[in-house]
């Protein structure tokens, strides 16, 4: 397969023909980040979050293919400022108290916000009236913390292959629903990979809350991207 | 129309109180209240919430002794998980153990030396600016110096525990997350930390000696202060023994009559009443067998050395001897001696933390316990400021229902208000000045009870103590700010 030479804030970097921004970039060793984006389901560009800068336009580097010569910007300050206020929004747009979640320390949206080490966030919170569903018997939807990214929409199915999760209604009132008789059939393993793929606290799986002791959780011990940064990826 | 004193906020605490204290023409007090003026409402918001949420989300309404509530809380949900009392492992129920015991100790010295000793060391009515824990680090470097560190050793204790010093996540339904890790107990029991458990019951035991010397030399005020007749409510281990964790329900009346005893603390509701009283937030609870006028109780370390036989640990079962000597073996109804008895705690919380951080149980393999779901649940721990009830609900979906917190500061609401105004009667009435020495004698009387009210009064913070003094036709008389 024919390599492709690009650079991501001026460093040079080889990509293969199809390869995102986001995968080639990570391939590199260079972390961009992603939260819509769930490796292993296709990319929708959707949250921005991973939006970089390419001859003066922005792009989602999610779904964006490398090209030849393509010359990327990724941690222009305006960029990483951008990215952001973006994390400000989901935060201000829902209800997310870190401190009672059981998702803190496993959360990419909390890891992102103290990587980009948002203090307090720039916009008014909205405190939006949001219902949590625990009719499930192996899951409860904490809409509250639900950041529309659809990861459980397009992720999670049944073994008939229908989907567990939908979106309901559009804009700023689209909210996440279960379909109950497929929720009941899901086994262990399906709900915890239903909690796994929701970049959030908004799936949880029922009765396992705070198991895992502080110290152990995902982003314990470094910063989201690092592993990327390490050239886990490559 | 005679003239109102207001002391808002009382200081070095935690959370929000307000003393309002009322003089008729000759300047004799008619009234005095111990008010309650914020509210936070967590009985209500944490309806609705997952059952395993809730000793992480309720340990949120304290910073001093979040892992009372926290254990508290799990204690009710062992109950809804089929795992309640008796059915904890050894590991979970000794980690659980050693967590709350490293709690009392770093809460209790935080109360006593960081801030009620600055009434004692420095005068009570010394200037406000040198009578707090910076004036006691010029006063005595060592001995503050202890303290901070003194506080640190417990602190670590529960980060060894809980994953964080502050608001961790150690304690689950039924059970605990984490077993003590060897290089955490090797580090506490003698290893590179500033203090280790072996200094830390020798500082506790100093601090037991600084009190008794204080109260030698100035015995009438340690004894005379706010000292009135209660009854005293507390868990004890069931052989009376004296236990924070668990335990049997057990009140004794101001002579040592046993008004209560061996009582499951999951039938509290058969025994304790509360009482709304339309000028606080914060309820007033009676034992029910004496009615709402006789049945107000003192709980805490005064109450708990009140109720028990003896403490399960040699140094402090000395110093208790010595303490149940003074007043022959009778209940004490002494306010200030409730820092004396907090000391003998603080000594005893250090032992338990020495002997468990040695028990091999604590590095067991098998952590919860899960039995037959309850749709309810009741949890009960001594915090260090006394008597914590948590009680819970749960549906079918695992949402909590209803949730009722009865906590320390709320059970001693009337002891604090009959010491406010013993002290607003014997050093506030007919006097012609009132000066802020005898206005700081009203919060030296709440303090020996709480320095904390966050739990009760629903608010965080420290802010400058505001005191108006207002004459007939409501005009300001007087007005210091600090």
């Amino acid at each position: 397969m024919s390599e492709i030479r690009f650079t991501i804030d001026g460093r040079p970097c080889v990509a293969r023909a199809g390869q995102t921004i986001v995968e080639a970039a990570k391939a590199n060793g260079v972390w961009i980040p992603v939260l819509c984006h769930y490796e292993g389901l296709k990319p929708v560009g959707s949250c921005r979050i991973c939006t970089v800068r390419v001859a003066g336009r922005y792009m989602a580097a999610c779904t964006q293919p490398v090209t030849e010569g393509m010359a990327v910007e990724n941690t222009a300050p305006d960029l990483e400022d951008m990215r952001k206020s973006l994390i400000e929004m989901l935060f201000v747009e829902g209800n997310h108290f870190c401190p009672s979640c059981e998702k803190s320390g496993n959360c990419e949206l909390q890891a992102l916000a103290y990587r980009y080490r948002m203090m307090v966030p720039r916009f008014p919170y909205l405190w939006p009236g949001r219902a949590l569903d625990a009719r499930a018997p192996r899951l409860m939807l904490e809409r509250n913390r639900c950041i529309q990214c659809l990861r459980c929409v397009r992720g999670i199915r049944a073994k008939d292959g229908r989907k567990v999760f939908a979106a309901v209604e559009r804009g700023p009132r689209v909210t996440i629903e279960i379909d109950q008789r497929l929720a009941a059939g899901l086994s262990d393993a399906e709900a915890r990979r239903a909690m796994d793929i929701c970049p959030v606290g908004a799936i949880l799986r029922k009765e396992t809350g705070f198991a895992v002791p502080i110290g152990k959780r995902k982003y314990d011990g470094a910063p989201i991207g690092s592993d990327v940064e390490k050239g886990a990826g490559r | 129309m005679g003239r109102k004193i207001t002391i808002e906020p009382v200081t070095r605490i935690e959370g929000h109180g307000k003393v309002t204290i009322r003089l008729d023409d000759a300047g004799r007090v008619t009234q005095s209240r111990f008010h309650i003026v914020e509210f936070r409402g967590f009985e209500r918001f944490v309806q609705g919430r997952p059952y395993w949420e809730a000793p992480v989300l309720v340990q949120r309404l304290c910073g001093i002794c979040p892992v009372s509530h926290h254990l508290a809380a799990a204690k009710a949900m062992d109950v809804v998980v089929g795992a309640g009392p008796g059915k904890l492992t050894a590991t979970a129920e000794k980690v659980r153990r050693l967590m709350h015991y490293g709690q009392m100790l770093q809460s209790h010295a935080l109360h006593f030396f960081h801030l009620s000793a600055p009434d004692f060391l420095l005068g009570m009515d010394a200037d406000p600016a040198v009578r707090n824990v910076i004036g006691l680090i010029a006063l005595d470097k060592d001995l503050a110096t202890r303290a901070v560190l003194l506080r640190k050793f417990g602190q670590e204790v529960i980060l060894a525990t809980a994953g964080k010093k502050i608001h961790g996540t150690g304690a689950i339904p039924g059970g605990v997350n984490k077993g003590l890790a060897p290089e955490d107990r090797d580090r506490l029991l003698d290893g590179a930390a500033a203090v280790n458990a072996g200094l830390a019951i020798d500082w506790a035991l100093a601090g037991v000696e600084l009190f008794k010397d204080y109260q030698r030399k100035n015995k009438d005020v340690v004894d005379g202060f706010a000292a009135f007749p209660s009854n005293h409510l507390s868990l004890v281990r069931k052989d009376g023994a004296l236990d924070f964790y668990h335990g049997v329900l057990r009140a004794v009346d101001a002579e040592g009559r046993k008004v209560l005893d061996d009582v499951d603390y999951r039938d509290y509701l058969d025994h304790i009443g509360e009482e709304v009283r339309t000028w606080s937030y914060m309820k007033f609870p009676y034992l029910r067998s004496l009615g709402k006028a006789d049945g107000w109780y003192r709980v805490g370390p005064l109450a708990r050395l009140n109720t028990c036989d003896y403490i399960p640990s040699p140094l402090a079962q000395k110093e208790f001897e010595a303490y149940k000597a003074y007043t022959d073996g009778k209940p004490n109804n002494m306010s200030l001696h409730t820092h004396w008895a907090r000391l003998i705690e603080l000594l005893h919380a250090a032992e338990v933390v020495k002997e468990l951080l040695l028990d091999k149980d604590l590095q067991g393999p098998r952590l919860v316990e899960k039995g037959r779901r309850a749709p309810e649940g009741v949890g009960l721990v001594e915090a260090p400021r006394g008597t914590l009830f948590h009680h819970y609900r749960v549906d079918g979906n695992d949402q909590i229902t209803m949730a009722n917190l009865i906590v320390s500061t709320t059970n001693n609401n009337e002891p604090m208000n009959r010491a406010v105004h013993w002290v607003a009667v014997n050093t506030l009435s007919e006097k012609p000045e009132i000066t802020e020495g005898m206005l700081n004698r009203v919060e030296v009387a709440i303090r020996a009870y709480d320095p904390c009210l966050s739990c009760a009064t629903h608010a965080l913070g420290r802010m400058p103590l505001e005191v108006t003094l207002v004459g007939p036709g409501g005009r300001v008389l007087q007005r210091k700010v600090r």
